[in-house]
């Protein structure tokens, strides 16, 4: 069996990706993280997750070019831009 | 030779050369997780060794290196079933991690319930490390207590594994192994070295004997 170990490398951070490790079962998977990952006080938690347990997406559909779904989609400096011109404000005496 | 530094001792080489034993899968055990897990355990019984023989060192005014290196082989109060060199038999090095630990467990816990303060802190310590090799030594027994090799292995090193405890603790050892049902014999005891010992100290000792009393 292949288990994914992530860990934690100080309390309240979020859990990283740290490896893999092969095991015959469980405990050997949960014994090899300690030793891979966690003996040299580098981490204060390990998750160690069957790699079967870990759901992997890869597809991301846009058919339609929504381009305004994506971060770099959607000039806002632009229509804000041309929103105040209509207006008859600028940004600045807005504020 | 007081009797807390004659028992340190025995302990202190029985961890050194077992220790030492373990190493020799370094880079060659079954496969590369167990490679690191055995290599850990074993620098982990080398730095037991270490911490008991300092502790003996100070009743016999010798330091840890003096006390591990500086001995003739036959002077070392080893057990018999920490010598031999198993390497590349995988069923025997599992037969005697498991005899071992379950010895040491015992030895250990006798050892946290002593009136010396500084050997049951000692001991208390080397425990919390100790925990992690009997979970690593079970789990491979359980895992390969079906193969006729490993039960020959048990078999063949009952009597060496009788021998790492002393008289009042053996009752204890043939308790807690009871379900493998091995059979009634005579322990060997400590102290009649194979010559697998002496060839062992040849190895272990030729850098420090090549630049005697050198400061590495």
């Amino acid at each position: 069996m292949i288990f994914e170990v992530f860990r934690q490398e100080r309390k309240g951070q979020s859990f990283q990706h740290a490896g893999s490790v092969e095991a015959p079962n469980k405990d050997f998977g949960d014994w090899y993280a300690r030793e891979q990952y966690g003996r040299r006080g580098e981490s204060v938690a390990l998750w160690v997750v069957p790699r079967e347990s870990v759901h992997e997406i890869d597809e991301f559909v846009d058919e339609l070019e929504k381009n305004y779904h994506r971060v770099d989609g959607y000039p806002l400096k632009e229509k804000l831009k041309e929103a105040r011109e209509r207006a008859g404000t600028t940004a600045t005496r807005d504020r | 030779m007081s009797e807390r530094a004659q028992q340190l001792l025995e302990i202190a080489d029985d961890e050194l050369l077992l220790g030492w034993r373990n190493s020799e899968w370094t880079g060659i055990a079954p496969f590369l997780e167990e490679d690191v897990a055995f290599s850990s355990i074993a620098q982990n019984e080398i730095g037991h060794a270490r911490a008991l023989y300092e502790l003996a060192g100070r009743d016999l005014g010798k330091t840890a290196d003096e006390l591990a290196f500086d001995r003739a082989p036959e002077e070392y109060r080893s057990a018999a079933l920490v010598e031999p060199r198993f390497v590349p038999d995988w069923a025997r090095t599992i037969a005697r991690h498991y005899l071992y630990e379950t010895a040491d467990q015992i030895r250990i816990e006798a050892l946290k319930a002593s009136d010396d303060a500084e050997v049951a802190g000692l001991a208390a310590k080397i425990d919390r490390e100790e925990v992690y090799h009997r979970m690593h030594a079970e789990m491979w027994l359980e895992r390969l207590v079906g193969e006729p090799r490993v039960r020959e292995a048990l078999v063949e090193l009952w009597p060496k594994a009788l021998g790492v405890l002393g008289d009042d603790l053996r009752p204890l050892l043939r308790e807690r192994l009871a379900a493998l049902d091995l059979p009634e014999v005579e322990p060997v005891e400590r102290g009649k070295h194979s010559g697998e010992l002496a060839e062992l100290w040849e190895k272990m000792t030729v850098v420090r004997r090549s630049v005697p009393g050198a400061t590495w």
